[in-house]
């Protein structure tokens, strides 16, 4: 579904991404880990088409995706951090993205589920953090496209909203959608992902499910056999 | 880009700082009107404070949105519209926003005042026109300045180093030239000078209309017979024209290269 | 045989007064004709009709009244159509035309030299070379006379009022457009000047040389080349005259030049280049001039000492004042400045801290003219700020220490 071939990108003199090859095949959930500047941002970002690379090539579902803008209608995307136009009102926000996907949706539901109906007249710029993140997330899932990236989507939610989030993850799973998704918190990587792409210093150190992950380093834990991934490359760095 | 642009109004007209912005306007023009009850002198004053605050006002609101709105925008690049079409959305909606306070802020008191009676509607009007034109410009100077600086801070600096270089340094150093090479003719000079800098360009429209007879002495004779003519006019309106439409090319450029 | 009748009984009414008619089918078909058979005191009236005359002598005391504006038409021939030398005249009622050029002839409409109490009025002057030429006259009076000329250079017109050597000439009512100078006066002493319209001319409105104790008021002046020019004259009272649109390169509402002990009062000068220009001129008062929207209200050039500025306007002019030097003998006190931005905390009207009309930017202006298109920028403002706290290329005891807070009997509202 995503091929991703011979990717770079510098930023400055700072190379981010360097020779990168990815195939991501349709539907599951991929779990894009590395440490802090491995490139999991930069590399979401080139498949969104904000940041532009260097070289490489970004094909998903058989056409290449760079410079064009249309694609990003089969594509929902849940940014690291929720801050909306504070003088607009939940409901007029939802309103204004909807406009801008002339595309079904179902966002009543979301907003059900996360209890969000006594806020959507309420002035985004008066929400606290988490409410914001609940109306990132129904931003995010209220469309049905093909691919759904999830940057850090766990950020700032409270234990049942976060039970929400995994359920909806699970279900859009079950149709066959394809998932990626960065994040810190291992549980949740552990809990669900099917796979893991773990980056560093802007290549693919490790691409495979976990338990192959966990088999390969050894440790039952799979904090512990990403710490073991990274500890490894600081000793080969060193030796170096 | 419509979209965006409906929204982005729509967001800019609640926000405190347009109402603020338009009720500066607004007290300044009532005191002046009703207060003074002097036209001459409260449009002299207008013009002073158009010239020199539009050009602030818009440099301030175009960085403060672009880094405020960073993150929001960021969410709206993911979504199937077009880079170049987001941007000018917001720039114009900020620009469109801000003309809006400006029109109505001083538009109200001299509806009020009679305005439409008397003969200064055209100096009126020019002010206004002027006024736009600045907004628009230096909306798109700071909009230039914030996508090629990602340090909110620097951004800052810079956008306010541009508007203090317009309004003052360009100046000074004008002035500097032409004492110092008194000696030659400077009337090409001057003229060119004035062109290349909108905020000059805008005072001499106006100063043109409300000084006439100061800028008719011996030095303003060439003024007023290129800036005075018909033609003078389309000239300086189109100068100031490319003044938003050179940094909106380089705006879509710089947006083609830009990563988020 | 109708008109002899009625000669004859006119000659009755007034026993030593002749009443001679002319028109074109009367017995006196010329003016010339009537001027020659008549004596002192006697009184010719014309017809309306079209005259072709020039150079008509007359040497008598008599009335020359044209009934409905009689053309008299010079034909452009070097000459004048009344050359006159003679005392207790009059002419009245004439349209003029077609007035010769020469430039080495003086010739007018009409030209008087020598004469002494005469008036000349209600006459229409159209495309003449000089108006009128009054030499070495005393008491005359020159009132309701139109001058309109078509002038475009200085040196091939002509003016409209042109007075040499003459006093107590009084030249009141006139209007007089696109001639050179609408109004000259030479040596011209106790005479006044009022109520007169001057625009459109070539070169100045009203033109003083060498003329002392006169007097002019009321009168207008628009859009002058360069506007009235006082020169070399003293004890003239100037006042209730409005100066205004007098643009140009070189122009100003009034020049004073080398005048001394002059009266200026009650004037209004608006949206001129230069409001007043002062060159050389000591003990003038000015008083309750309106000063609106000039370029420079202002403009000082040589030395000029012991003027003093009370009660007058400063409106919203681009320059209140323009200074050459660091010394300044004049006074300004209690006038009105639009730009002065003091308080009055004890309400007496009179601002509390003292005002400084000249500003760096006009000494610059000065300086190098071209910067004048900064005039109102933010940077002029800064330097003119920064002089205003501490002066140091302007006089420092320039100053207006009682600047009222309300202009004086506004004509603004």
């Amino acid at each position: 579904m995503i091929e991703i071939k011979n990717l770079h990108k510098k930023f400055g003199k700072l190379t981010v991404l360097e020779e990168l090859d990815l195939t991501i095949n349709k539907g599951g959930i991929f779990a894009i880990l590395g440490p802090n500047g491995s490139g999991k941002t930069t590399l979401i970002k080139c498949i969104l088409g904000m940041v532009i690379p260097n070289k490489g090539e970004i094909v998903l579902d058989g056409k290449s995706i760079l410079k064009k803008w249309e694609y990003r209608n089969n594509l929902n995307y849940l940014p690291q951090i929720a801050n909306f136009p504070g003088n607009l009102s939940v409901i007029e926000l939802l309103k204004m993205v909807k406009n801008l996907r002339p595309k079904e949706s179902n966002e009543k539901e979301l907003i059900e589920l996360f209890g969000l109906t006594p806020f959507l007249n309420k002035k985004l710029g008066n929400l606290s953090g988490g409410t914001k993140q609940k109306v990132n997330l129904v931003l995010t899932f209220m469309f049905d496209s093909e691919l759904i990236i999830l940057d850090e989507p766990t950020t700032g939610l409270d234990p049942i909203a976060l039970i929400h989030l995994k359920e909806l993850i699970a279900k859009e799973k079950e149709k066959g959608k394809t998932i990626l998704i960065t994040t810190h918190i291992m549980s949740l990587v552990d809990e669900m992902a099917d796979e893991i792409v773990f980056l560093l210093d802007g290549k693919i150190y490790f691409k495979g499910s976990v338990d192959s992950l966990k088999k390969q380093t050894e440790q039952e834990n799979l904090e512990h056999a990403i710490a073991n991934l990274i500890e490894k490359q600081y000793q080969t760095a060193t030796t170096k | 880009m419509l979209k965006i642009l409906k929204y982005s109004i729509y967001d800019l007209l609640r926000s405190r700082w347009s109402y603020v912005y338009f009720i500066f306007y607004l007290m300044l023009s009532f005191s002046l009107f009703f207060l003074n009850n002097d036209i001459d002198k409260a449009i002299i004053t207008l013009m002073n404070v158009i010239v020199v605050l539009t050009p602030l006002i818009g440099t301030i609101f175009g960085v403060m949105y672009y880094y405020s709105s960073k993150e929001f925008t960021e969410l709206l690049l993911a979504q199937p519209i077009k880079r170049s079409k987001i941007f000018m959305g917001q720039y114009i909606g900020i620009s469109l926003s801000l003309t809006l306070s400006l029109v109505l802020g001083i538009g109200i008191p001299f509806v009020i005042y009679g305005l439409f009676k008397s003969a200064a509607v055209f100096d009126f009007t020019l002010l206004l026109v002027v006024g736009a034109f600045l907004n628009f410009i230096f909306v798109a100077l700071a909009y230039n300045i914030a996508l090629s600086i990602n340090n909110k801070i620097k951004g800052f600096g810079y956008a306010i180093l541009m508007w203090l270089t317009f309004a003052v340094i360009y100046d000074a150093v004008f002035m500097g030239l032409l004492i110092h090479y008194n000696d030659y003719p400077l009337d090409q000079f001057t003229l060119i000078a004035t062109m290349l800098n909108p905020i000059d360009l805008s005072r001499i429209l106006i100063l043109l209309k409300l000084d006439a007879s100061a800028l008719l002495g011996y030095t303003g004779a060439f003024l007023q017979s290129f800036y005075g003519t018909s033609m003078g006019l389309i000239v300086s309106l189109s100068a100031l024209s490319m003044w938003i439409v050179l940094p909106i090319l380089r705006m879509r450029s710089k947006l083609k290269k830009k990563d988020f | 045989m109708k008109i002899v009748f009625l000669l004859f009984l006119l000659m009755q009414f007034s026993a030593n007064a002749t009443t001679f008619t002319v028109c074109k089918t009367c017995k006196i078909n010329s003016i010339k004709k009537a001027v020659s058979l008549a004596e002192d005191g006697d009184k010719i009236i014309v017809k309306k009709g079209v005259y072709k005359e020039f150079n008509i002598q007359v040497s008598k005391a008599i009335q020359i009244i044209g009934e409905d504006y009689p053309i008299l038409d010079g034909q452009n021939k070097s000459e004048s159509i009344f050359a006159i030398k003679a005392d207790n005249f009059s002419i009245e009622g004439f349209k003029f035309r077609n007035v010769g050029i020469s430039y080495t002839k003086e010739i007018a409409a009409i030209f008087v030299s020598g004469s002494t109490n005469f008036t000349l009025s209600n006459n229409q002057l159209e495309d003449v070379f000089y108006g009128f030429i009054v030499q070495d006259c005393k008491y005359g009076l020159l009132q309701n006379n139109t001058v309109v000329g078509h002038a475009i250079k200085e040196s091939n017109s002509g003016n409209g009022f042109h007075l040499w050597k003459c006093k107590h000439i009084r030249i009141e009512h006139n209007t007089v457009s696109g001639m050179r100078d609408g109004i000259y006066l030479e040596f011209v002493n106790k005479s006044s000047i009022s109520h007169n319209t001057s625009f459109d001319n070539v070169r100045y409105g009203l033109h003083f040389m060498f003329s002392n104790n006169n007097e002019y008021h009321h009168n207008e002046f628009k859009a002058n080349g360069a506007g009235v020019a006082v020169m070399f004259s003293k004890f003239i009272k100037m006042h209730h005259n409005t100066f205004h649109f007098n643009w140009g390169p070189a122009s100003y509402g009034l020049l004073l030049k080398e005048i001394y002990d002059a009266e200026i009062v009650d004037n209004v000068f608006e949206q001129n280049t230069i409001g007043i220009n002062i060159d050389g001129c000591n003990r003038i008062n000015y008083k309750n001039n309106h000063f609106i929207r000039n370029g420079w209200a202002l403009k000082f050039i040589g030395g000029c000492y012991t003027n003093v500025f009370e009660f007058n306007n400063f409106q919203h002019n681009a320059f209140d004042l323009s200074y050459n030097s660091r010394l300044n003998d004049n006074r300004f006190e209690a006038n009105y400045w639009s730009e002065y931005s003091g308080y009055d905390l004890d309400k007496n009207g009179i601002g509390d801290v003292p005002h400084r009309p000249v500003k760096l930017f006009s000494y610059i202006v000065n300086q190098t003219p071209q910067t004048l298109v900064l005039l109102r920028s933010l940077f002029v403002d800064i330097i003119n700020f920064s002089e205003k706290v501490s002066p140091v290329f302007t006089p420092d005891n320039l100053l207006d220490t009682k600047p009222l807070m309300k202009p004086i009997n506004s004509i603004v509202e």
